[in-house]
């Protein structure tokens, strides 16, 4: 089994050990420069300037190449798991089924259980170590720059914890990259013919990846609830929007920084416990200075109610999300096998 | 023949229809909203103080779902023509070799060359329309946000719609690798003629050839401009000292029109690019740095900035589009002449 | 001993429709079984019940005793070519002969290489490379080199030129000497099977018409011909397989355990395809309509 499964995906494998390469040494060569300017800054021995410090790290490398690495590392990590599920997970079956090798296949002295489970778990383990060398690779390449935003204000979408990052870091790739291939067997197995496959499993893996960062991955540990006075200087948003000819509603949000922590939701909220919605007072809509406006909105002693995750939870959320995957990915494998067995072609 | 080639990709269309009318809501629905934001700021009717509603509206903008949105729609931009060429392409004749059915196909009162030039320009036609729609839409969407950055002035606001990767998931250039991407598929499919390597080859080339051209050839397309702005070292991004040699990186803060800033190298006076030796004043540990700027700005440095001027966006967008097309022409042809000498 | 192939009952249901119903065999070991019957007929759908490709929808079949496919010792049994014979074609001849050693203990390595040798296939080549008959000799030699003791051969030879076929049965033939092996193979070609079959199974509108040894059949079968009368008139202890008449003659196809003694019909003889184009034909006028090959 070891031999049929090595045999018939060498190609893959040696295109996964190409890929590998080429990105170990792009990362490889330019790693250390990123190291020796966060060094340079000084934000290794840095004590009250930090948050500066780290800005103007992240502003400079902005525009240059580690700036574009930096983001197309985020696209790579995103990719592979999707490229595992549709070029290793959806054709391993399905084109089996289309070229009637199945037939040869199934009449050896192998189970089809054992056949299936032997090419699952092989290239389960091929695909879950592929994922994780890059996520090594990448994780180490970007630790300056991670290190950097976590200072920084909490509003950044690149923080380690946002769902545009959080993803693409520590162990989650792993899981995404078995739960992928498990989803493409499945979608082989179900649907019988590689390209209709191939599609669905991009499809259903992308669907799945959107609702988990949005909805799934912020709740897997229930945030912190906070809350904070609103102070309309320092706010991120006071804005003002009408609804046709109905009375204007203001929409404010505080200013409310923990470095590095993921911020759920910021809601201003009266006394009383509402969200407040205006309407705008006079000093606001009239033709005066902000400050007046400002100055009317501090004296309603708004509060702010903040909901966020501590970026001292990164890990405990990886573990939580590696698990919901991993058995998403095996109840995956047990359907196929499951499938396999009560054949009926 | 029409009949035929609708016929084999029905579904294809259809899902491409679904997912148009999916990113359509997603669009609409936030799009509002994004204008709204335009509007409270003031950009709509500001004279004076266009710059600093910009950097408002920017900040407000900062860690929003907008934000995640936009970046989102730029990747679709980039996305989509790819997998037109992976799943519309690479099939299209692949599978007909790999199941035998050419041999159905090829021998209808058809000739192959006209089998292969209707599939090829009706599936690359509906590949164009497709993302040209969704350009229109994407444009439609982040037009408050160019708009704020064309009104707030070039360092006010980030986006920028003549560099990459912005440069190419915006205007015209996308149709054109679109077209590109499906003729690569196909051309793929005919010459290795196993649909599942012909898709794996397309992807690899077309990610190859996307990230070279704006490396390589975007930034030549036309020749790009030149000026010089005196340099300061107080308001420099980056001076760095290496040792040992003591050789010096400078790099100057430049502010102007909105561009695509192609290199900004610091200058002698004698025009050759200053690489130090770093003066004393640098060098002392115990000295404060405002000496070293100051020793720096007494060199008469300056900086030499190659740059491609934001009013260059849409010649350059209609000659990429131009060698895309070409080049997808070419592929075209190919398939045809490879089709036609081939007995399967 | 066991019977090779044990079926009661057996029926298997696509949709709406029977693939193949009712059918009981107990098809004896030791012998080469050809399995008759036009296209749709279900020859297919029971090999590949009989191989555990499929599960049956009613009844119960035994395969050497045991259930088709239940463990590795009864895959390693039973023999299997498929039809349009199977191969991976990005593999070479010389893979699949690894594969076959990989996948089954009991696998022959000497004999599939003097096999491969004789048969002067070039181990380098990839299987998607080689002609019809060639790919159909590669199938046949990986079944034949697990040395099962049943081997199934689904239309092996429907698509072989003449050359080719003649090679392919008598590779076949030998193996079954040299193995004892017992075969069943589809065909609807009987001029074929008629050289090597001594079980006959006829397989028609998804129903068995008759099953026995072919030795017995031929005998037992009988043309009578005679001036034209009725069915009802001939003699009895005697079942009528088909009947045609002219203005002036009867002839019937019969079939009987005791001698014609009738004085005014001629009592013949019939080949193997005669008597199967007997059975092919009084299934059809029992039938509704024709009908085609459904799902595999």
């Amino acid at each position: 089994m070891v031999w049929l499964t090595w045999r018939q995906f060498r190609w893959q494998a040696i295109a996964a050990a190409a890929f590998l390469a080429v990105v170990a040494i792009v990362l490889g060569v330019t790693g250390p420069g990123l190291v020796t300017r966060y060094d340079q800054i000084g934000l290794p021995s840095c004590h009250t300037a930090c948050a500066a410090l780290a800005g103007h790290y992240i502003n400079d490398l902005e525009f240059t190449t580690y700036g574009k690495l930096f983001y197309a590392g985020l696209v790579v990590m995103y990719l592979v798991p999707a490229l595992i599920g549709i070029f290793w997970g959806a054709p391993l079956i399905s084109r089996e089924f289309e070229a009637g090798t199945f037939r040869l296949a199934w009449n050896q002295s192998v189970t089809r259980t054992r056949w299936t489970l032997g090419k699952l778990g092989l290239i389960g383990l091929a695909s879950v170590a592929t994922a994780g060398l890059l996520s090594l690779a990448i994780s180490w390449w970007a630790s300056p720059i991670d290190h950097a935003l976590s200072y920084g204000q909490s509003g950044s979408h690149f923080l380690r914890l946002s769902p545009l990052v959080f993803g693409a870091r520590g162990v989650a790739p792993l899981a995404y990259a078995a739960f992928a291939f498990a989803l493409g067997v499945t979608a082989g197995v179900l649907i019988r013919r590689a390209v209709p496959a191939m599609a669905v499993t991009l499809v259903v893996f992308a669907a799945v990846q959107i609702l988990m960062a949005t909805l799934v991955q912020p709740h897997l540990i229930p945030p912190v609830q906070a809350t904070a006075p609103f102070n309309a200087n320092t706010a991120n948003e006071v804005v003002m929007t009408s609804n046709g000819n109905g009375p204007l509603t203001m929409i404010l949000k505080g200013n409310y920084s923990r470095p590095g922590a993921l911020i759920l939701s910021n809601q201003t909220i009266t006394a009383s416990g509402r969200v407040f919605d205006g309407p705008p007072g006079h000093a606001c809509t009239a033709n005066v200075p902000q400050q007046d406006c400002n100055n009317w909105l501090n004296s309603l002693h708004l509060r702010q109610l903040v909901s966020y995750q501590p970026a001292s939870r990164f890990w405990p959320l990886q573990f939580a999300e590696t698990g919901v995957y991993l058995v998403l990915a095996a109840g995956l494998g047990a359907l196929c096998t499951w499938q396999i067995r009560r054949r009926r072609p | 023949m029409i009949w035929l080639s609708w016929r084999q990709f029905r579904l294809q269309a259809v899902v491409a229809a679904a997912a148009l009318a999916v990113v359509a809501i997603a669009l609409l629905s936030t799009g509002a909203h994004l204008s709204a934001l335009f509007d409270s700021n003031g950009l709509a009717t500001c004279r004076t103080t266009c710059s600093t509603d910009a950097v408002n509206f920017n900040n407000q903008l900062k860690g929003s779902t907008t934000e995640l949105i936009f970046y989102g729609s730029t990747f679709l931009m980039y996305a989509v023509p790819g997998l037109i060429g992976i799943f519309w392409g690479a099939p299209l004749v692949a599978r007909e070799l790999e199941s035998g059915t050419f041999r159905l196909a090829w021998n209808q009162s058809v000739t192959k060359s006209r089998w292969i030039a209707v599939k090829l320009g009706l599936i690359g036609l509906a590949a164009m329309a497709t993302i040209g729609l969704l350009s229109l839409m994407t444009s439609w969407w982040a037009s408050p946000l160019y708009d704020a950055a064309q009104k707030g002035g070039g360092n006010s606001f980030s986006i920028n719609k003549i560099a990459p990767p912005l440069f190419g998931a915006t205007g015209i250039a996308p149709v054109g690798y679109a077209a590109f991407a499906f003729a690569l598929g196909v051309a793929a499919g005919v010459l290795i003629r196993r649909t599942i390597p012909a898709m794996a080859v397309t992807l690899v080339i077309f990610a190859a050839v996307q990230v070279v051209m704006p490396l390589l050839i975007q930034p030549h397309l036309i020749s790009p401009a030149r000026l010089t702005a005196p340099f300061n070292a107080n308001t420099a991004n980056e001076i760095m000292i290496s040792s040992p040699g003591n050789t010096m990186t400078v790099v100057g803060n430049f502010s102007g029109p909105a561009a695509w800033v192609l290199s900004d190298e610091t200058i002698t006076p004698s025009g050759k690019v200053f690489t130090g030796p770093a003066g004393s004043a640098c060098l002392s540990s115990t000295a404060p740095p405002q000496q070293c700027n100051n020793w720096l700005n007494s060199q008469h440095l300056r900086q030499l900035i190659t740059y491609q001027p934001a009013s260059r966006y849409w010649p350059m967008q209609w000659l990429e589009l131009a060698i895309y097309l070409v080049v997808a022409a070419g592929l075209s042809v190919l398939c045809v002449w490879q089709v036609r000498r081939r007995r399967g | 001993m066991t019977a090779a192939i044990e079926a009661r009952g057996l029926g298997k249901q696509y949709g709406r429709r029977w693939a193949l119903t009712d059918c009981t065999l107990s098809i004896p070991a030791g012998h080469v079984v050809g399995l008759v019957g036009p296209n749709g007929a279900g020859k297919t759908t029971l090999i590949n019940l009989a191989t555990g490709m499929l599960t049956s929808t009613t009844g119960s079949i035994a395969v050497l005793g045991k259930k088709p496919a239940s463990d590795p010792a009864q895959l390693a049994s039973v023999g299997y070519v498929a039809q349009d014979t199977p191969t991976y074609s990005s593999m070479s001849v010389e893979d699949h002969l690894r594969f076959g050693a990989h996948m089954n203990p009991a696998w022959d390595n000497d004999l599939a290489r003097k096999r491969i040798q004789q048969l002067d296939l070039d181990p380098k080549q990839k299987a998607g490379k080689l002609s019809g008959g060639q790919r159909a000799q590669l199938a046949l030699t990986l079944a034949i080199a697990k040395r099962p003791q049943l081997l199934m051969l689904d239309e092996p030879i429907a698509s072989l030129d003449p050359l080719a076929r003649r090679e392919f049965l008598q590779v076949l033939m030998e193996a079954t000497a040299d193995q004892e092996l017992s075969v069943v193979m589809s065909s609807h070609l009987v001029t074929d099977l008629e050289r090597v079959a001594d079980y006959l199974i006829v397989l028609v509108a998804s129903r068995v018409q008759i099953a026995g040894e072919v030795s017995s059949l031929l005998a037992t079968h009988h043309l009578l011909t005679g001036p034209r009368r009725d069915t009802a008139s001939l003699p009895a202890g005697q079942q009528v397989i088909t009947e045609s008449h002219t203005d002036r003659q009867s002839s019937f196809v019969v079939r009987s355990n005791e001698p014609i003694q009738d004085p005014t019909l001629s009592v013949a003889g019939l080949d193997l395809e005669d008597l199967v184009l007997a059975y092919m034909g009084s299934a059809k006028a029992g039938s509704n309509h024709p009908m085609l090959e459904g799902t595999r």
